[in-house]
C-alpha cells in the first residue's frame, strides 16, 4: 500500500474543484428562487418601486405638491397620465413621491422591530428561566392580544400624528412577533452540538449568541422581516388614511385614498390609483417573501 | 384536565394583568401631561389643574393604577370626556353592531374559504390551485380600506345595487339592515377568507398525507368521503385556533371598515375617540377588545383540549 502510494502520488490540482457546502447551498437556494416565476416578478416589481422612490425627483413629470386650479379633477389623459386631484395636482407624480413614504415606513418600522426583537428573543431563548417564562413571553402574549391596528392608532394618537411617530408605533406592534420567532429559533439551536462545543471552548455567552446562534436563525427572520414590511406598508397607509400618519402636503398613498373618497363618483382615479399601487406593492413584496421562504427552506412549501 | 384548566386560567390572569398595565401606560407613561393631552394645548391652567385633581393625576402612579383597576373590575370604565356618559354603557351600546359585522363576515369568509381551501389542496398544482392561492395572496395583500372603497365604487356607485354606507338595526328593518351590512361584511370577510384559505390549504395538504387517509382510500371510501369525512375534520383544527388569533386582526380591520361604511360599531367608536382625544373611551374600548381576544383564545384552548386530548399532555402551549 505504502509503495503504491509513493509511486502514484495524488496530485491535488487534478482533482475537480470541490465546492464548499456553504457555496453549494447558496447556489441551490438561488436556483430554487429563480424557478419561482411569481417570486421573481414580485422581487423585480419591488426593486422597481425602490428605484422609483429613490429617483422620484428625476422621474416624476410634475411637482407633487404644485396646485393648479385651472385643471382640477382632470381624468387620466395625455397631459396627466393618471389624472389630477381636487387641487389640480398630478396623481402620477404624487404616487411616485408617495412610494418614498411607503418604502421608508415599511423598512424603518420593521427595522425598529428587528432592533428590539432580535436581542430580546436571543437572550430570552438562550437563558430561559423565570424572566423568559413569566415576563417576556407573557408580555408578548399581552401585546398580541391587542388588535394591531388599534394599538398602533392609540400609540400614534398619544405620540402625536406624523410619519415618524407612525413608524415608531408600527415598529412597536411588530416587535412581539420577532421576539417570539427569534426565541423559538434559539430554543431549537441551543441544544445543538456546535453550541455545546463553543461553550466547552470557553467562548462567552454573548459571543455564542450573536456569532454562532444568530446566523443560524437568520433564514426565518429574513422571511418574516420581508412579509412584515408588506404588513407595515398597509399599516402606515391605514394610519395616513385615518389622518394619523403622514401629514399633508407630503404625498402618501393612504392619505390620497382618503382625500379622493369624496370624489369617488366624479373622479374615481384620485383614490383608485393610489389604492392599486398599495395593493401591487404589498402583493409583490408578499410574493417575493413567499418565494424567499420556499427557497430558504424547501420543506416548508 | 383540572390541572390544565388551572394552569391555563393562571396564565390568562397574568396576561390580563399585563394587558391592563399596557392600557394604563398608554395614557399615563407617555411623555407629556395627560391632562394637557386630553384638553389640548390651548387649555387654561385652572382647567388643567381641575382635571388633574378629578383624574387623580397628582397621586403616585401605583395608586392611580390600583384605583383604575379596581374601578374597572367593578365595571366602571370611567366617563366619556365628550358627554360624560359612562364608557361601559357606550361600549355595550356599540357592541351588537360590531357583533353583527363579525358574524356576517365570518360566514362570508367560511363560505369562500372552505371550498377554496379544499379545492386548492386536493387539486394541487392545477389551474384551480393557482387560482385559489392567487386569490388568497391577493386577499391578504389588499389594504382593507382600499377593498372597502373598491366595493363602494363597484356595487354602490357604478352598478347602483347596494347603498354605499349607513346602518339600521336588524330588529328595526331586517332587510335594510342586511343590505347595508353586506358591503362592510364583504370587505372584512374577503380578507379573512384569504387568511383561512391559506391555512386550510396547507393544513389539508399535511393531513392528506397521513396514514389514515391512505387507509380510508384503501378501504374503498370515495374521494369525497375521504376529503370531507376524514381530512377536513382534522384539517380544520389548526384553522380554528388561528381563526381565534385572527380575532385581533379582525377587530383592527373592523375599525377601518366601520369608518369607511359609517357603521356605528366599536371600531368607529375607537377612531372617533382617538381623533377627538376622548382618552377614557380609547382606554375602555382598547381594554375591552384586548380582553375579548384573551378570553376567546382561552376558550378556544379549552375547547381544543376537549377535542384533541393530546394537547393537554403538552400543557396547551
Amino acid at each position: 500500500m505504502a509503495v503504491a502510494a509513493q509511486t502514484e502520488p495524488i496530485k491535488p490540482q487534478q482533482q475537480p474543484p470541490v465546492e464548499s457546502p456553504k457555496k453549494r447551498m447558496v447556489k441551490e437556494m438561488f436556483s430554487r428562487f429563480f424557478q419561482n416565476k411569481l417570486a421573481v416578478i414580485g422581487g423585480a416589481f419591488t426593486l422597481m418601486l425602490i428605484f422609483m422612490a429613490i429617483f422620484a425627483p428625476l422621474i416624476s413629470p410634475y411637482d407633487p405638491t404644485e396646485q393648479n386650479y385651472a385643471k382640477f379633477l382632470q381624468s387620466p389623459g395625455e397631459e396627466n397620465v393618471l389624472g389630477t386631484d381636487e387641487l389640480g395636482r398630478d396623481i402620477l407624480s404624487r404616487i411616485i413621491y408617495g412610494a418614498r413614504v411607503s418604502m421608508q415606513a415599511g423598512i424603518i418600522s420593521v427595522g425598529i422591530a428587528l432592533l428590539v426583537g432580535i436581542p430580546v428573543g436571543l437572550f430570552s431563548g438562550y437563558y430561559r428561566g423565570v424572566l423568559d417564562e413569566y415576563f417576556v413571553m407573557r408580555f408578548t402574549d399581552a401585546l398580541l392580544a391587542f388588535p394591531p391596528l388599534v394599538l398602533a392608532l392609540s400609540l400614534a394618537a398619544v405620540l402625536g400624528a406624523g410619519l415618524q411617530n407612525a413608524m415608531i408605533a408600527i415598529g412597536i406592534i411588530f416587535t412581539p412577533n420577532f421576539i417570539r420567532l427569534m426565541r423559538a429559533e434559539v430554543l431549537s439551536q441551543r441544544e445543538r452540538e456546535y453550541v455545546t462545543a463553543a461553550k466547552a471552548a470557553g467562548i462567552s455567552d454573548v459571543k455564542i449568541m450573536f456569532r454562532h446562534i444568530f446566523p443560524n436563525c437568520l433564514p426565518p427572520i429574513l422571511v418574516q422581516a420581508t412579509l412584515s414590511i408588506a404588513a407595515a406598508i398597509i399599516a402606515e397607509a391605514s394610519l395616513s388614511y385615518l389622518g394619523l400618519g403622514t401629514q399633508p402636503p407630503t404625498p402618501s398613498w393612504g392619505a390620497m385614498l382618503s382625500m379622493g373618497q369624496g370624489y369617488l363618483g366624479d373622479a374615481p382615479w384620485i383614490s383608485l390609483f393610489p389604492g392599486l399601487f398599495i395593493f401591487l406593492t404589498v402583493l409583490s413584496i408578499n410574493l417575493f417573501g413567499d418565494g424567499l421562504r420556499d427557497a430558504l427552506d424547501p420543506k416548508l412549501k | 384536565m383540572v390541572k390544565f384548566l388551572i394552569r391555563r386560567l393562571g396564565l390568562m390572569v397574568v396576561i390580563l394583568f399585563l394587558v391592563s398595565i399596557i392600557v394604563f401606560s398608554l395614557v399615563h407613561l407617555t411623555p407629556g401631561d395627560p391632562a394637557r393631552m386630553i384638553l389640548g394645548q390651548e387649555a387654561t391652567e385652572e382647567a388643567l389643574h381641575a382635571l388633574r385633581e378629578k383624574m387623580g393625576l397628582n397621586d403616585p402612579l401605583y395608586v392611580q393604577y390600583l384605583s383604575w383597576v379596581s374601578n374597572v373590575l367593578q365595571g366602571d370604565f370611567g366617563n366619556s370626556l365628550k358627554d360624560n356618559t359612562p364608557v361601559l354603557s357606550v361600549l355595550l351600546q356599540k357592541l351588537p353592531v360590531t357583533l353583527q359585522l363579525t358574524v356576517m363576515s365570518f360566514l362570508i369568509a367560511l363560505l369562500i374559504a372552505i371550498p377554496a381551501g379544499i379545492i386548492s389542496a386536493t387539486r394541487k398544482g392545477t389551474f384551480w390551485d393557482y387560482f385559489g392561492t392567487t386569490f388568497a395572496l391577493s386577499g391578504v395583500s389588499i389594504p382593507p380600506f382600499f377593498l372597502g372603497i373598491l366595493l363602494i365604487f363597484i356595487f354602490a356607485i357604478t352598478l347602483g345595487w347596494l347603498p354605499p354606507s349607513g346602518y339600521v338595526e336588524p330588529w328595526v328593518d331586517f332587510k335594510k339592515s342586511m343590505t347595508l351590512m353586506i358591503l362592510p361584511a364583504l370587505a372584512v370577510g374577503v380578507r379573512l377568507s384569504a387568511e383561512i384559505t391559506r391555512m386550510l390549504r396547507s393544513s389539508m395538504l399535511e393531513v392528506l398525507q397521513a396514514d389514515y387517509i391512505r387507509t380510508a382510500y384503501a378501504k374503498g371510501v370515495l374521494e369525497r368521503g375521504v376529503v370531507i369525512g376524514h381530512a377536513l375534520k382534522n384539517a380544520l383544527i389548526p384553522v380554528v385556533t388561528v381563526s381565534g388569533l385572527q380575532l385581533a386582526t379582525f377587530l383592527g380591520g373592523a375599525v377601518i371598515t366601520e369608518t369607511i361604511f359609517a357603521v356605528p360599531g366599536l371600531g368607529r367608536l375607537v377612531i372617533d375617540a382617538i381623533l377627538t382625544r376622548d382618552f377614557p373611551v380609547v382606554q375602555g374600548a382598547v381594554l375591552f377588545m384586548a380582553i375579548a381576544v384573551v378570553v376567546v383564545n382561552f376558550l378556544i384552548d379549552i375547547l381544543y383540549s376537549i377535542l384533541d386530548p393530546r394537547i393537554k399532555l403538552t400543557g396547551g402551549q
